[in-house]
């Protein structure tokens, strides 16, 4: 039974296993309109949670994404290299980043589950 | 809005709040020696036609590259320039809108940035081109920067036969950045093993092309080993008319090509301002740094420029950006696309086997006992000579010729004060080369 997690930076964050696929919500895609470019991370990158893990570039904004939790990237996501729009049409599904296995699987329980972040989105407005 | 200059307890607020004791704690970062330890001794004033008087009588103790023979090169060329380059850059639609604060609205100067960065990418053989940086010494720091990030590793191997004023650069930025440099140790000609030295932890190699001390060589093979190792190949130039007849760096496989291009519609000038070149492959075009402009259409249609993928940029990307840069050498880059427009490729070559002609022709009346060390060369040679080249030199500017460089005056300590670096552009006249032979010759004998 996988379980999603959300940040308080519109990461979401799913295990399945012992392997984690990290990605950006549908609150953060719109935020930043249309996705011009990624820059996913590359297998065996070690990431700290909250350390940065890749990049998105919207026609607006460029900004970090954060690893949700600490561990070691296992897989980018090449797909968004050519269609980085992926991230708009289904940010929680084809649109994920990078998959990850993680070193610290208690941090999952710091994070957000689904009814937390969306009455997090709400407290934002 | 009311002008309050700063006292001393507005300054001691400033120092407490950032934790330094004084104004020049600051300033440890800069060698004592180049600092200033009194105000400059200037008279209290004088009037403009007494300041006029004296500042002519200082200039005519200099000797005027364009009054003498000249054969000084190192970086910097004396080409000519045509007058129509001086007369274009000027205009005002150029002169006052040096920058582009409101892209949009200044297509004339977007449009120039477009076709330099063209030129650019087909000068060195490369898919892109940025805008221009400060000049080629600070692209050169900025290659070993982009390849640190492109292969995220942080050691760079330097040839010896880098100018050492570009490996200076790469140094300071290096030492800042607590990156690693792996430096050859100088040798003026014959084989430099730079390919043993790739291990997997380098992130790039750089080589110069033609080298400081004239050589040119073809790199083919070093870009092979570079990427079996996944490092990255950075040539660097500092003569760009070389590349006008030689085999494009992209050719050889290079990753990054930056230089000078001074040589290209720009006068020495006192050794500035001067224009970078910055060229690379279109996969690293997200690592580059500078400011790029891009070729699009408006809403009817119409081509028109924009400055584009500026999220590269310090002043959008702020402290993760790919670099500090956040202008061009805009001027110098203008006189560089004109003089190119008006050369034309054909033109280009032309210029460059004038070039290469007039050191032949050089080569041949200093005679076998100056053969130049260097078994390949464009426009420049080194020669070694019986007497160390700092006395020579002075020996030539007494007779009236400035007759190269001192080698030792850039290369100290390494056992190269006989050695004599000579360049001979197209400016050079028959006469020229004879007053030269003739008076190296007085001046040996």
């Amino acid at each position: 039974m996988s379980q999603v997690k959300f940040t308080k930076d519109h990461e979401w964050v799913r295990l399945e296993g012992d392997i984690a696929t990290v990605g950006i919500t549908d609150y953060a895609q719109v935020q930043l309109g249309d996705v011009v470019f990624v820059e996913v991370p590359d297998a065996g990158l070690k990431v700290v949670q909250g350390g940065d893990a890749a990049v998105v570039e919207s026609v607006k904004a460029a900004s970090e994404v954060y690893a949700p939790v600490s561990g070691e990237i296992t897989e980018g996501n090449a797909a968004l290299g050519d269609n980085p729009a992926l991230v708009n049409e289904a940010p929680e599904g084809d649109g994920w980043f990078f998959k990850m296995s993680l070193s610290e699987p208690h941090e999952l329980d710091d994070l957000m589950d689904e009814a937390g972040y969306a009455a997090y989105l709400k407290e934002l407005g | 809005m009311r002008y309050l200059p700063l006292n001393q307890h507005d300054r001691q607020d400033m120092l407490a709040k950032i934790g330094v004791g004084s104004i020049d704690d600051l300033f440890v970062d800069v060698p004592q020696a180049a600092r200033l330890k009194e105000p400059v001794a200037l008279p209290k004033h004088a009037s403009e036609m007494n300041v006029e008087r004296h500042l002519t009588s200082l200039a005519a103790q200099n000797t005027a590259a364009s009054s003498v023979p000249f054969f000084v090169g190192g970086g910097a060329y004396k080409h000519h320039v045509p007058a129509s380059v001086d007369y274009i850059i000027q205009r005002s639609e150029f002169l006052t809108s040096y920058t582009p604060y409101q892209p949009e609205i200044t297509q004339g100067t977007l449009q120039y940035l477009f076709e330099f960065q063209t030129q650019v990418a087909e000068l060195t053989g490369m898919e892109v081109a940025n805008a221009s940086m400060y000049d080629g010494s600070t692209s050169a720091g900025e290659a070993v920067l982009m390849a640190h990030r492109v292969t995220r590793r942080s050691k760079a191997i330097i040839s010896g036969r880098l100018h050492p004023h570009y490996r200076g650069v790469i140094e300071n930025l290096s030492e800042m950045g607590g990156f690693e440099l792996d430096c050859v140790p100088i040798t003026v000609a014959g084989e430099e093993d730079l390919g043993g030295k790739i291990d997997d932890q380098t992130s790039c190699v750089v080589v110069q092309y033609p080298d400081f001390f004239g050589s040119v060589n073809d790199f083919t093979a070093l870009a092979q080993t570079a990427h079996d190792h996944g490092a990255l190949l950075i040539v660097v130039f500092t003569e760009a008319v070389a590349l006008g007849l030689l085999k494009a760096p992209g050719d050889m496989g290079a990753d990054i090509v930056v230089g000078e291009g001074q040589s290209i519609g720009n006068g020495l000038n006192f050794g500035g301002p001067y224009v970078g070149l910055f060229a690379t492959r279109q996969k690293f075009l997200r690592q580059m740094p500078g400011r790029l402009c891009g070729e699009t259409v408006d809403q009817d249609g119409q081509r028109g420029y924009v400055l584009t993928l500026s999220t590269r940029e310090q002043h959008i990307r702020r402290d993760k950006a790919t670099s500090n840069i956040c202008t061009n050498s805009g001027l110098c880059a203008l006189a560089f696309t004109i003089h190119m427009t008006l050369l034309g490729g054909t033109g280009l070559a032309q210029l460059a086997t004038l070039n290469h002609e007039r050191m032949l022709m050089l080569v041949e009346k200093l005679g076998p006992n100056l053969a130049p060390v260097n078994e390949t060369f464009f426009n420049e040679v080194t020669v070694r000579l019986p007497r160390p080249a700092k006395e020579v030199v002075e020996a030539l500017a007494a007779r009236g010729v400035l007759g190269g460089i001192d080698v030792s005056r850039l290369c100290p300590d390494v056992g190269l004060e006989n050695y004599l670096l000579i360049a001979a552009t197209e400016t050079v006249t028959e006469a020229d080369l004879d007053a030269f032979a003739l008076g190296l010759q007085e001046v040996l004998s």
